[in-house]
């Protein structure tokens, strides 16, 4: 599960207050709002690259809200997904599993079950540079999700897609989820993201998130 | 319609532009073909035959690896946090940085001397001492045929140092922008996916800095090359001891044997060439 407890941060000119609001242990939860409200600077402080300056972020049971980015176990694919640009699509899915010094064998089997999952054996060689948008976002989601994460967070990632790509990537992340048994925070300003895959759904708006019915 | 949108209108920007670079151009070159129609190969040959040269060569080549490497260790942790960092007194740091790029090179060398004139450089000096006798540095001195080191002015320390000291300020510029055009965001997300500063740093932001890495190793290597004021100040200009090139070519056309300081000109030359070539096909090989 994923929770924000009152949770306060603060980020150049705008300020989020009171943010409250709970994923549980395998549900999809979708956070909706007009681009500038502050949704990318909530994920940014539940991953730990932001302080927060009240209240409590919790990541399956745990207070995390003191712990720094690499002790927090939640998986993030920020805007863009960010790939290393000096590694291969197999050397991102196995990075996190490396840091964590796993046995050699279990990384490979971790990353052809990962690979398999999301559609991109066939890409497992290539670097970034080659790659389509989905293909990055693909790869980019098994990065976060290699090492089991306790939630996953994903800011827009679908934002930059084509409608075809957008289509079958609903498909991919709901698949993920299922397997993967994952809490997931899906931030987005697109409505039609929002009714494909939320299973609860959230409005940031003027610094606060309210539950959508 | 406005005027002016006449076909060729764009003919005397680039007659002007091409102009200009091309006569900069042409001066680089003519100063080249000069010294090419100045020596004949046998100063070359000659220059090569005097022991002292041939010593000249061998400490400027050793000393500008010494001290380009020194200038990577110093310059890749400043690069990085000056890039990636907002502190209290970063302007400060930056500033510091820039002032041997901004000082005159003899008063960057008169200002090394005076710095072991005080008490600190004169425990610099026992250390350095120490420190070449006892590691058996001296030992390997004496069986290659070098001068032992018994302190830092006046010795070959001095003639690393203070090409260090101004090859390292260029350094630090260079590294700092090659970090600079890599996305900090990349590092964040290793942050998120279990690393630790120094982890996200080797694994992820310096494999991408290779380039960067190599561009400023070039460029601390070719300013130490080039490096007179300061090493002749702090360093003396003694034969056979802590005489570098640019050293060499000094005393030679102070004594009027132009042919020789043109010849070693001509070593320093094709170092150069041989630097910028190396630099352009090593980065080449790894696009």
């Amino acid at each position: 599960m994923i929770e924000f407890q009152k949770a306060a941060v603060q980020a150049g000119e705008f300020v989020l207050k009171n943010v409250s609001l709970r994923i549980e242990q395998g549900e999809y939860g979708v956070l909706m709002g007009p681009t500038g409200c502050g949704k990318t600077t909530l994920l940014e402080a539940a991953v730990g690259l932001r302080a927060v300056s009240s209240g409590r972020v919790l990541a399956g049971g745990v207070d995390v809200t003191r712990l720094k980015p690499s002790a927090r176990q939640i998986g993030y694919v920020p805007q863009d997904g960010v790939l290393f640009t000096s590694m291969t699509v197999a050397e991102h899915l196995a990075f996190p599993l490396r840091i964590r010094r796993m046995e050699k064998a279990e990384i490979q089997r971790r990353v052809n079950e990962l690979a398999d999952l999301l559609g991109i054996r066939g890409l497992l060689d290539r670097r970034p540079r080659g790659l389509s948008g989905g293909e990055r976002q693909r790869t980019a989601l098994g990065r976060a999700l290699s090492f089991r994460p306790k939630a996953l967070l994903l800011d827009e990632p679908l934002s930059a897609l084509d409608e075809e790509t957008r289509e079958r990537m609903y498909n991919v992340l709901k698949r993920a989820q299922k397997a993967e048994q994952a809490s997931v925070l899906h931030v987005t300003h697109s409505s039609g993201e929002a009714a494909a895959l939320a299973d609860r759904m959230f409005h940031l708006k003027n610094g606060k998130a309210a539950e959508v019915e | 319609m406005m005027g002016g949108l006449r076909r060729g209108a764009d003919i005397p920007f680039f007659a002007v532009f091409i102009a200009l670079s091309g006569a900069y151009a042409l001066l680089i070159a003519a100063m080249l073909a000069a010294d090419l129609s100045f020596a004949s190969a046998s100063d070359l040959l000659k220059a090569f035959q005097s022991r002292e040269i041939r010593y000249s060569i061998a400490l400027s080549l050793v000393s500008c690896t010494v001290s380009a490497l020194l200038s990577m260790l110093a310059a890749v942790p400043a690069g990085y946090l000056l890039s990636r960092f907002q502190f209290r007194g970063k302007r400060l740091a930056e500033g510091l940085f820039d002032i041997p790029i901004a000082l005159p090179p003899l008063v960057v060398g008169i200002s090394l001397l005076i710095l072991f004139q005080t008490p600190p450089g004169d425990f610099l000096e026992k250390i350095a001492a120490g420190a070449a006798r006892y590691t058996g540095f001296n030992a390997l001195m004496r069986w290659i045929g070098a001068p032992e080191v018994k302190g830092v002015a006046y010795e070959t320390p001095a003639v690393v140092l203070a090409q260090f000291t101004v090859a390292a300020a260029f350094a630090v510029r260079a590294m700092r922008v090659s970090f600079d055009q890599i996305d900090p965001r990349q590092e964040q997300v290793a942050l998120t996916l279990g690393c630790g500063r120094g982890q996200a740093f080797f694994r992820v932001a310096l494999p991408q800095a290779r380039p960067g890495l190599l561009t400023a190793f070039t460029l601390a290597w070719a300013r130490s090359m080039g490096e007179f004021g300061p090493v002749l100040i702090l360093a003396g200009a003694t034969r056979m001891k802590t005489e570098v090139l640019p050293t060499t070519v000094f005393l030679e056309l102070s004594v009027g044997n132009l042919e020789a300081a043109v010849s070693v000109s001509f070593v320093m030359i094709a170092a150069a060439f041989l630097a910028l070539w190396l630099a352009r096909s090593i980065g080449q090989a790894h696009d």
